[in-house]
């Protein structure tokens, strides 16, 4: 067991033939993730990467002919919000939307049709998401994993992988490790993730890394107070991070207080998460969290 | 991005909406032809001064001055143009005042607050009015949040005049007042879709004693990331009110912000550059500050990014912190070695590279002779760079 991906998941690549989508693709055909096709329009009928992968005019196209039923997206952002309404409307269950820079306007509209078809969408502006040592859907190195028992869920790319490295470092492992991204308006958040891996029975405990803004990092954590049995360690990036320089009261209005760093380590240790107060405590607080 | 007043005004014209008019000067010799074009074409004696910066709160900083006879609205203009503004939007060393607007005066009967913008919890884009209009309204947000109408608009339908409709009423608009309000807070939702705004503002949208609706200020703020069909929008940036450093940071590709410590660094991808400046200071020290030489770091943006940090000359010591997944850390290594041998090592440079190619890339710079610190972990990297910060 694991989360959102297997290697049974059968991948379909939109923008496979972009520079940055051929060459992850190969990145993730070396892992042993099941990539059973890539769309690109107007070059349907082709196959890439040394005739391994047949290329389709559309994802309707390329699940017709090979089943696929997860998509990972590297197509420009101007055309990204479409890449996913495409997936979406065309049955796609889970889509990965690693493209940095989608218009925000879009992603609100892309956001509406995915939640109306119940597809899950991970992103965008975001690493992916890898089972280890069975399907790396996304941009991580890797070889840094190691199969074992633990969740990783974080809204940033590399510190996913500082986690990663912490946890192998003091011998645990990791079932699933997820970057959901950072941007205004994502698919999963961080509860649909922590429901996830509550409900794996393989992983036993999960490391949950917010940033300052927003109020996800809480609701994540008053989730967890009520719902989480497996023990749960927590880090905010962005303690010494300046206020920035604001126009208007409308964001302040909307968000309201408690999205410093400060706010939610404390929201977060009252609901019982062990926080990490050291990003370079990630590792040694997992492995104290599990023998408790 | 964010744009001046009168730069919102225009855009608010071109959508329909009833402004505040006015011209802008960046010359004091132009003041005075100014301040009587004004009068003339707006039939006003008095006028209003408003210093164009990209912050809010101007007024309690001094930078709107109504001003009722022509001696007085050249006297304010005088001292406004040039003038460093503080107000509690700016920081604490506010902003040059580089652009004036003088603009008409009107008799306000009420003043209303109102916005536009994304409600990140619930993915929709929520419309705020409220009768409590001024530089209060986050206090209204807090205590009295009642008194705050919201319309929710779901993006597939667009604003309908029902949205309109609860909003105006909200406000206790009748009559014309009221039609003519549904009218501009339409317009007002076209706009903030036209432009891939991020947040419309107008503070305050004000009756007159004529009952008309007019916009006072506009506020935007546009998303970065729809720049790229948005051109018209893109060419109003005013470089002046971004920092110099941060702005040639921007050229590269790098996300640069400067700090006031004493400790640089350079680090690959934001929550881990961020990460790394908390545990700097866990450590003592003081970042100097934030940047995020991206996914794709090569030799050439370790080089730039080198430059950048060595430009202020507060840095004592650089921290470079890389995870390399995409980022291959020979490349990085290289960088390094290229960017000492141009600019010269004036401070201590500690570094730590994990990930791709890791041990190749210690093996280089171990090889290369040049006085690099190398660090094994985070917390042994943030212990080193304060050390050698507080030595150098």
């Amino acid at each position: 067991m694991s989360i959102l991906v297997n290697k049974k998941s059968k991948v379909v690549v939109q923008g496979i033939t972009g520079s940055e989508g051929s060459f992850h693709t190969t990145q993730m055909i070396g892992y042993g993730t099941n990539i059973v096709a890539g769309v690109t329009p107007g070059k349907g009928g082709q196959t890439v990467l040394e005739s391994k992968v047949p290329v389709y005019n559309s994802v309707e196209d390329a699940i017709k002919e090979t089943d696929a039923n997860v998509s990972i997206i590297f197509v420009p952002p101007p055309f990204a919000a479409d890449a996913i309404i495409e997936a979406s409307e065309a049955g796609i269950e889970l889509v990965v939307c690693i493209t940095e820079g989608v218009p925000v306007h879009d992603m609100v509209k892309a956001k509406r049709i995915i939640d109306q078809n119940k597809t899950k969408l991970v992103g965008p502006n975001c690493p992916g998401i890898i089972t280890v040592d069975e399907c790396k859907l996304g941009i991580m190195p890797g070889f840094i994993c190691k199969k074992g028992n633990i969740g990783v869920l974080s809204k940033s790319g590399t510190l996913t992988y500082e986690a990663i490295g912490q946890l192998v470092n003091v011998g645990l492992g990791q079932t699933t490790a997820i970057g959901i991204g950072g941007d205004p308006i994502i698919g999963t958040t961080m509860i649909d993730a922590l429901k996830l891996f509550e409900e794996d029975p393989e992983t036993d405990g999960v490391v949950l890394i917010g940033e300052i803004g927003g109020q996800m990092e809480n609701d994540a954590a008053r989730w967890t107070k009520e719902n989480m049995s497996k023990p749960v360690v927590g880090f905010i990036a962005g303690q010494t991070a300046p206020p920035g320089r604001r126009m208007g009261h409308a964001g302040a209005i909307v968000s309201g207080g408690d999205d410093t760093a400060e706010a939610k380590m404390r929201i977060m240790t009252e609901c019982g998460i062990s926080v990490c107060e050291s990003v370079a405590d990630i590792g040694e607080k997992m492995k104290l969290a599990l023998q408790n | 991005m964010k744009i001046h007043e009168f730069q919102g005004k225009d855009i608010f014209k071109s959508y329909g909406i009833p402004i505040q008019d006015g011209y802008v000067i960046d010359h004091i010799d132009d003041a005075l032809p100014t301040i009587k074009k004004v009068q003339k074409e707006f039939k006003t004696e008095a006028v209003v001064v408003k210093a164009q910066i990209h912050a809010g709160g101007r007024g309690k900083g001094g930078g709107v001055k109504y001003s009722p006879t022509t001696e007085v609205a050249l006297k304010n203009t005088q001292e406004m143009l040039g003038m460093n503004l503080i107000t509690p939007q700016t920081g604490e060393n506010g902003q040059k005042v580089r652009k004036v607007y003088i603009t008409q005066a009107l008799d306000i009967k009420k003043e209303f607050y109102c916005a536009i913008t994304l409600d990140r919890s619930l993915a929709k884009d929520v419309f705020m009015v409220s009768s409590e209009g001024g530089v209060e309204i986050e206090k209204v947000a807090e205590e009295t949040p009642e008194k705050i109408i919201k319309v929710w608009i779901d993006p597939l339908v667009g604003m309908k005049p029902f949205h309109a409709m609860k909003l105006a009423n909200g406000l206790g608009l009748t009559g014309e007042a009221n039609k003519t309000a549904l009218k501009v807070f339409i317009k007002m939702y076209n706009c903030y879709m036209g432009t891939d705004a991020s947040i419309v503002e107008i503070n305050p949208l004000i009756l007159t004693e004529t009952d008309e609706i007019v916009a006072l200020d506009a506020k935007f703020n546009f998303d970065g990331n729809a720049m790229f069909r948005q051109k018209e929008i893109a060419e109003l940036r005013d470089t002046n009110e971004e920092d110099p450093t941060e702005l040639e940071a921007s050229k590269y590709d790098l996300n640069y912000i400067k700090l006031d410590g004493n400790v640089g660094c350079m680090v690959n991808g934001a929550g881990l550059a961020m990460a790394t400046m908390d545990i700097i200071k866990l450590a003592g020290g003081e970042p100097a500050n934030f940047l995020d030489v991206g996914g794709a770091a090569s030799a050439e943006t370790v080089k730039n990014g080198f430059k950048i940090i060595l430009s202020d000359d507060h840095v004592k010591a650089i921290l470079i912190n890389i995870f390399g997944g995409i980022v291959r850390c020979d490349r990085v290594a290289n960088g390094v070695i290229k960017a000492v041998e141009e600019l010269g090592l004036k401070v201590p440079v500690v570094v730590r590279l994990e990930g791709t190619n890791a041990e190749e890339a210690k093996n280089i710079l171990s090889e290369s002779g040049l006085d690099i610190i190398p660090a094994n972990d985070m917390k042994d990297a943030a212990q080193k760079v304060v050390n050698a910060a507080i030595n150098s």
